[in-house]
C-alpha cells in the first residue's frame, strides 16, 4: 500500500499541485514566469473565445460519445448473441488496435481520408470522376478519430452486462405478450444502461481532452482545450494560462466521472439494500 | 361425467438439432383443465417438447393443434400460452407488481382492469404484502409465487411449468406440489409441468406421459403408470423395482438358477425369449403363506428404518441385486428381523409383471 501511495504523490499529486500552483501566477512580458498572485487566468477562462472552445471540444467530445456507444453496444450485442466459442474470438479482434499505437491508428485515417487517399480511390474504381471529396480536416474526421480509437472501450463496458443478462429474461418478456422491440426497450436496454453509462464516460472524457486527433485529423482548424492547453505551454509560452485552462479541463472531467461514479453507487446500493432485506 | 374436451393435440411433432434428434414423431392430447406431467430423464426431449408448445422452437415436422388451430409456427407473443421459467426469469429491475401487470400491458388493457386483476392475483397467490418488493428481496418460494402469478394474470388456455419447484429444498417443495395443485383447481387452468422428478408427477399430475431419447414410452394416469408400465425403462424410472432377469414360458419367467416366477406373460414374448419378470417392494411379504405363487429364501443383508416403514436389503439367488423390500412398521413390531436372519419372501403372480428384457 505504501509504494503504491509513494507512486502516487510523486507521479500525480505533486505534478497536479505544481500545475495548479502555477495558474495563480502571471506571464512574464517575455514569457517566464513573474511570481505574483492573481485570479485573472482563471478569469480569461471565461472569456468567450476560450468558453467557446470548451463548448465546442463539448460538444464533438458529445458527438462522439453518442455515435461511439451507438456502434459500440451494437457490436456488444451482436459478439454476446453469437455462439459462447466464438465471443472470446470476437472480443480479440474488437480490441486489437489497442495493439499498436494511438499516433499510428491516428495516422492510418489520414491516409483513408486523404483528397487522394484510400476513400477516394474506391470511389473511382466505382467509377467517380468528380472533384475528391473533402473528408480530411473537417470536425467529422475528428469524431470519427475519436469514435474510432475508443470503441473497444465501449464494446467491452458494454459486452459484460450483456453476456450475464439471463437469456430467459427477453424470452419472460416475449413470451408475456411483448414485441422484439418493446422487449429490448423495456427488459434488455434498462439492464445493460451501467455499461452504456461506464463506456459513454471513458469515450467522453478521453475525447474532451484529447489533442493528438484533433490536431492530425482536424489540420489544427478546431481547436479543442487540449490544443489550447497545448499552444500556451509550447507556442504562446503563456504558462500560468495553460495551467489555469488544464485545470478548467482536470474540473469538466471530474465532475463527469464523480457523477457517474455516483449515479453507479446508487444503482449498487438499491441491489445492496435489496439483498438486506431479502436476509432480514 | 362428460367426456374430457381435448385443449391442445400435439400430433407426430419432431424437432432436431443438427444431426441431433431432440423429439422423435411424439402424439399426444392434452385436455381441457387438465394437471398434465412430463417426464422423463435429462436429455429425453421434455423442455424441448415444453419450449415447441410455448413458442421458443419450431418443430421440424408435425402439428400442434390448440382448440383445433395450428399453432406451431406462432411466435411467443401471439400465442394463448404461458410458461413459468425455471430460472423463474423475473426482471430484476421491476417491483412485482410491475412484473406481473407487464403481460397485460402489453395486451393494452385499461389501466383499471390491470390494476384489478393484478390485485386479484397476488391475492390468490398471497403476495399482496410483497407488491412493492423488488425480486432480490423476496424468497424462493415467494420468487416462485411471483413467477406463477406474472403467467396466470394472463388466463392463458396453456400454462406450461418448466421444473417449477426445481429450486425449492425439499420441505418446501412438498408443500408446494399441493399448493400448485389447488391453485390450478381454483384458477380452472390447463397445466402442463416438465419435471424429471418421478414422485413428483405421481404426486400431481392427473396423467403424466414418460418420455425417453425423443419417444414417448407411456402416456396414462400415475396410477396406471405406476402399477402397469408400458416397459422395462418405464418400470425401473417410476418408483422402485425388483428385477429377476431370465426366460420368458407360457406362464411366467424361469429364471438363471432355475426358479419359475409365475405372472401374466404378455402375448408379444413367445416362449424362450430373454424377458425379466418385476415387482413392487410394497408387494412383497415376509413370511409368506405356504399357497403363495412365488417364494424364495433370502438373508438380511441391510435394514435402512424410514418411520413409516422398513427397508430391506435381502440377498437371493434370484438376481445379483438384492431384493428391496418394505415391510410396515406394524409387520415389523410383530416380527423383528435382523441383518444377517435367514427368510422367506413370497409375492402374488397377478403383482408380477413380465417384459422383454
Amino acid at each position: 500500500m505504501a509504494p503504491a501511495l509513494a507512486w502516487l504523490t510523486a507521479l500525480m499529486v505533486v505534478p497536479c499541485a505544481l500545475v495548479l500552483a502555477l495558474a495563480f501566477f502571471q506571464r512574464g512580458i517575455y514569457g517566464g514566469i513573474e511570481y505574483t498572485f492573481t485570479l485573472g487566468n482563471f478569469g480569461l477562462v471565461f472569456d468567450p473565445l476560450y468558453a467557446g472552445i470548451f463548448l465546442n471540444s463539448a460538444r464533438i467530445a458529445g458527438t462522439a460519445t453518442l455515435v461511439a456507444v451507438i456502434i459500440g453496444y451494437a457490436a456488444a450485442y451482436a459478439i454476446a448473441a453469437a455462439p459462447r466459442r466464438w465471443q472470446p474470438a470476437f472480443l480479440f479482434f474488437a480490441v486489437l488496435p489497442f495493439w499498436s499505437n494511438y499516433l499510428i491508428r491516428t495516422y492510418a485515417w489520414i491516409v483513408l481520408l486523404n483528397r487522394e487517399g484510400l476513400i477516394t480511390q474506391l470511389l473511382r474504381w466505382f467509377g467517380y470522376t468528380g472533384e475528391p471529396p473533402s473528408m480530411l480536416y473537417t470536425e467529422g474526421a475528428v469524431i470519427a478519430g475519436l469514435v474510432y480509437n475508443y470503441l473497444p472501450f465501449v464494446i467491452l463496458a458494454c459486452y459484460a452486462p450483456l453476456s450475464r443478462l439471463n437469456p430467459e429474461l427477453a424470452e419472460a418478456s416475449r413470451d408475456l405478450g411483448a414485441s422484439a422491440m418493446t422487449t429490448f426497450r423495456r427488459v434488455i436496454l434498462p439492464l445493460t444502461v451501467p455499461g452504456i453509462a461506464a463506456g459513454a464516460v471513458f469515450v467522453f472524457v478521453l475525447s474532451i481532452g484529447n489533442f493528438v486527433t484533433p490536431a492530425l485529423l482536424g489540420g489544427g482548424r478546431f481547436q479543442m482545450i487540449g490544443n489550447l492547453v497545448y499552444d500556451q505551454f509550447l507556442t504562446a509560452n503563456d504558462w500560468p494560462f495553460g495551467a489555469a485552462l488544464a485545470m478548467a479541463l482536470i474540473a469538466i472531467m471530474l465532475i463527469v466521472l464523480m457523477a457517474q461514479a455516483l449515479a453507479a453507487d446508487r444503482a449498487a446500493g438499491r441491489i445492496a439494500e435489496a439483498r438486506g432485506g431479502a436476509d432480514g | 361425467m362428460s367426456a374430457p374436451r381435448t385443449l391442445l393435440a400435439i400430433d407426430r411433432v419432431s424437432k432436431n438439432f443438427g444431426r441431433v434428434t431432440a423429439v422423435d414423431g411424439i402424439s399426444l392430447d392434452i385436455r381441457e383443465n387438465e394437471f398434465f406431467a412430463l417426464l422423463g430423464p435429462s436429455g429425453c426431449g421434455k423442455t424441448t417438447l415444453l419450449r415447441m408448445l410455448a413458442g421458443f422452437e419450431t418443430p421440424n415436422d408435425g402439428r400442434i393443434l390448440l382448440d383445433g388451430r395450428d399453432i406451431a409456427r406462432t411466435p411467443p407473443n401471439k400465442r394463448p400460452v404461458n410458461l413459468m421459467f425455471q430460472s423463474y426469469a423475473l426482471f430484476p429491475h421491476m417491483s412485482v407488481r410491475a412484473n406481473v401487470s407487464y403481460g397485460l400491458e402489453m395486451e393494452r388493457l385499461p389501466a383499471n382492469e390491470i390494476r384489478s386483476r393484478v390485485d386479484a392475483i397476488l391475492a390468490t397467490t398471497e403476495l399482496a404484502a410483497f407488491a412493492d418488493r423488488k425480486p432480490e428481496q423476496l424468497s424462493g418460494g415467494q420468487k416462485q409465487r411471483v413467477a406463477l402469478a406474472r403467467a396466470l394474470v394472463k388466463r392463458p388456455r396453456l400454462l406450461l411449468l418448466d421444473e417449477p419447484l426445481g429450486a425449492l429444498d425439499k420441505k418446501l417443495r412438498g408443500a408446494m406440489q399441493l399448493e400448485l395443485k389447488r391453485l390450478q383447481h381454483e384458477v380452472g387452468i390447463t397445466f402442463v409441468i416438465v419435471t424429471h422428478d418421478q414422485e413428483e408427477s405421481l404426486v400431481m399430475a392427473d396423467r403424466m406421459a414418460v418420455l425417453r431419447d425423443g419417444k414417448l414410452l407411456q402416456c396414462d394416469t400415475p396410477h396406471a403408470v405406476y402399477e402397469y408400465p408400458a416397459n422395462r425403462f418405464v418400470a425401473d424410472f417410476i418408483g422402485v423395482m425388483n428385477f429377476v432377469p431370465g426366460k420368458a414360458t407360457t406362464d411366467g419367467v424361469l429364471a438363471a438358477n432355475g426358479a419359475r416366477i409365475s405372472g401374466t406373460v404378455p402375448a408379444t414374448l413367445s416362449p424362450g425369449a430373454a424377458a425379466i419378470a418385476s415387482v413392487r417392494p410394497e408387494r412383497i411379504r415376509l413370511f409368506p403363506s405356504p399357497e403363495t405363487a412365488n417364494r424364495i429364501a433370502g438373508t438380511v443383508e441391510a435394514l435402512a428404518y424410514q418411520g413409516l416403514d422398513l427397508q430391506l436389503h435381502v440377498r437371493t439367488a434370484l438376481s445379483p441385486k438384492p431384493f428391496l423390500v418394505r415391510v410396515t412398521a406394524d409387520a415389523a413390531d410383530r416380527r423383528p428381523v435382523a441383518s444377517g436372519d435367514a427368510v422367506e419372501l413370497g409375492w402374488d403372480a397377478v403383482d408380477v409383471r413380465i417384459f422383454a428384457d
